[in-house]
């Protein structure tokens, strides 16, 4: 059994949330030099300039990218040969995400659902971190890590199809749900699409789905085809970056496929704005 | 053909006439943040005919919930938030002298309307350039609602603070138009 100790995840999660915070990783850049080239409108091509340069002082001046720091949003996989000294894991990446916000300045974003007040005195500074955590082979723990914007979240949504409507039926929702959206998420975005398995796992699984490097296909070639078909029908839409009109709306679609009911068509859309801060690490 | 303007605030009527959705405008002088828990609270003083913390007449809000600021900086990072969430309140700010807006996303057919007939406009600044328009930004200070945190009602000195006409004063929206300028219909 190798041990891990308590503090040494605190550590880890905290410097992984700071960094997030200002570096836009190397994917996600790529992705926005490419749509800056490609886009046919000045004005969105302005306003992608501007991203670029965004991230440039973001990570020379270590200022946060966007205002909007997020929930913080875990997917952990835990080897089963791993044990952790000294405390429970769901605390230690919470009690990390707690000092990473603090300590970067960033901004606690958690709120009670209903009276909107703010729980940083309650529960913790933008606490509580989403956590999902699976048992795998393996003396590791890989932890996966997103800084969520609220924008995005607020478009995306879930439906259950009935089985006849198949594959044009996934398009269809995708592409009405992206074009209802317009400029709210903050485009160019990536679409993270579940499709199959029960409700909450479509779901799950278009949020896995974002955590992919942007623009990396599916194993399966049958569903990365897929991913090429929705990327080309969604930038017919004509959003744009900001939503003022562009070729360049979708930088990358990811999809997670899973069995399903026999009576079900589960599709789940989860939207990242640009600013998809991601990062992980192996303790 | 889009236009650049670089104006200083607070706003005239004519300033407003002035432009077109599409232009570019670079703002400098004082502008006021506001999201949705103080504009509930500036649409009750305004109901219950009481003092505001601001002039409104000619003012410009910034719908924003900046980072904490580090050590020596006026404020943290600070791009606009979706503005519909201010969409109920808004109308009202504009029949009481409020000449501009500045957020992303979509706006409703009333804040629309009330820009028409009380010459307002809303402007769009680049969501998620928090970094870089945090830096224009050149003071900032708490006037109201301090327990708000980041939803408190601050007066901001900026300097060529780039924004994009979003909705003008006649109707016109650009997240229409430019949309159906690059559309691909099958």
């Amino acid at each position: 059994m190798r041990e891990i100790a308590y503090d040494d995840i605190v550590e880890a999660v905290k410097n992984m949330v700071i960094h997030t915070a200002t570096n836009l990783p190397e994917d996600a850049l790529k992705k926005l030099r490419e749509a800056q080239e490609k886009e046919k409108s000045p004005v969105a091509k302005k306003v992608l300039e501007q991203l670029l340069e965004n991230a440039d002082i973001a990570r020379e001046e270590k200022r946060p990218l966007c205002q909007d720091t997020g929930l913080a949003v875990y997917f952990i996989k835990v080897g089963q040969d791993v044990k952790i000294k000294g405390g429970l894991l769901k605390n230690a990446v919470n009690e990390g995400t707690e000092k990473g916000y603090i300590e970067g300045y960033l901004r606690a974003s958690t709120c009670d659902c209903f009276t909107r007040e703010n729980l940083k005195e309650k529960i913790g500074y933008n606490l509580p971190a989403v956590i999902h955590i699976d048992l795998v082979e393996g003396d590791r723990i890989e932890i996966a890590y997103a800084a969520k914007g609220g924008g995005s979240e607020n478009v995306s949504r879930a439906r259950v199809l009935a089985p006849a409507q198949g594959r044009q039926g996934v398009i269809d929702f995708v592409k009405e749900v992206i074009s209802d959206a317009g400029p709210n998420p903050c485009p160019p975005i990536i679409v993270g699409v579940g499709i199959g398995g029960t409700f909450e796992k479509a779901a799950i699984s278009s949020k896995y789905a974002l955590f992919r490097e942007a623009g990396e296909p599916n194993p399966d070639p049958d569903v990365a085809e897929f991913e090429k078909e929705l990327l080309f029908e969604l930038n017919k839409l004509g959003i744009g970056a900001m939503g003022m009109g562009g070729t360049q709306t979708v930088l990358a679609v990811h999809i997670e496929k899973n069995p399903c009911h026999i009576a079900s068509l589960p599709v789940s859309v989860n939207v990242q704005c640009h600013s998809s801060r991601h990062s992980h690490i192996t303790l | 053909m889009s236009q650049v303007h670089y104006l200083t605030t607070p706003l005239s009527d004519e300033d407003v006439e002035n432009l077109k959705a599409g232009d570019i405008v670079y703002l400098s002088g004082i502008i006021f943040t506001a999201r949705d828990a103080a504009h509930k609270r500036l649409v009750d003083l305004i109901e219950n005919k009481e003092e505001l913390p601001f002039q409104l007449d000619g003012a410009v809000i910034y719908f924003v919930g900046p980072t904490p600021p580090k050590p020596g900086d006026p404020i943290g990072s600070a791009g606009p938030t979706t503005s519909y969430r201010m969409d109920s309140y808004s109308p009202t700010l504009i029949k009481h002298g409020l000449k501009g807006m500045i957020g992303k996303g979509k706006r409703n057919q009333e804040v629309k309307d009330a820009c028409k007939k009380y010459k307002a406009v809303y402007f769009g600044a680049t969501g998620g350039a928090g970094a870089l328009l945090g830096k224009l930004i050149k003071e900032a200070k708490v006037i109201a609602y301090e327990e708000l945190g980041p939803e408190a009602i601050r007066m901001l000195r900026v300097e060529n603070f780039p924004v994009t006409v979003i909705n003008d004063a006649y109707g016109n929206d650009l997240y229409e138009e430019g949309r159906k300028q690059y559309e691909v219909k099958d």
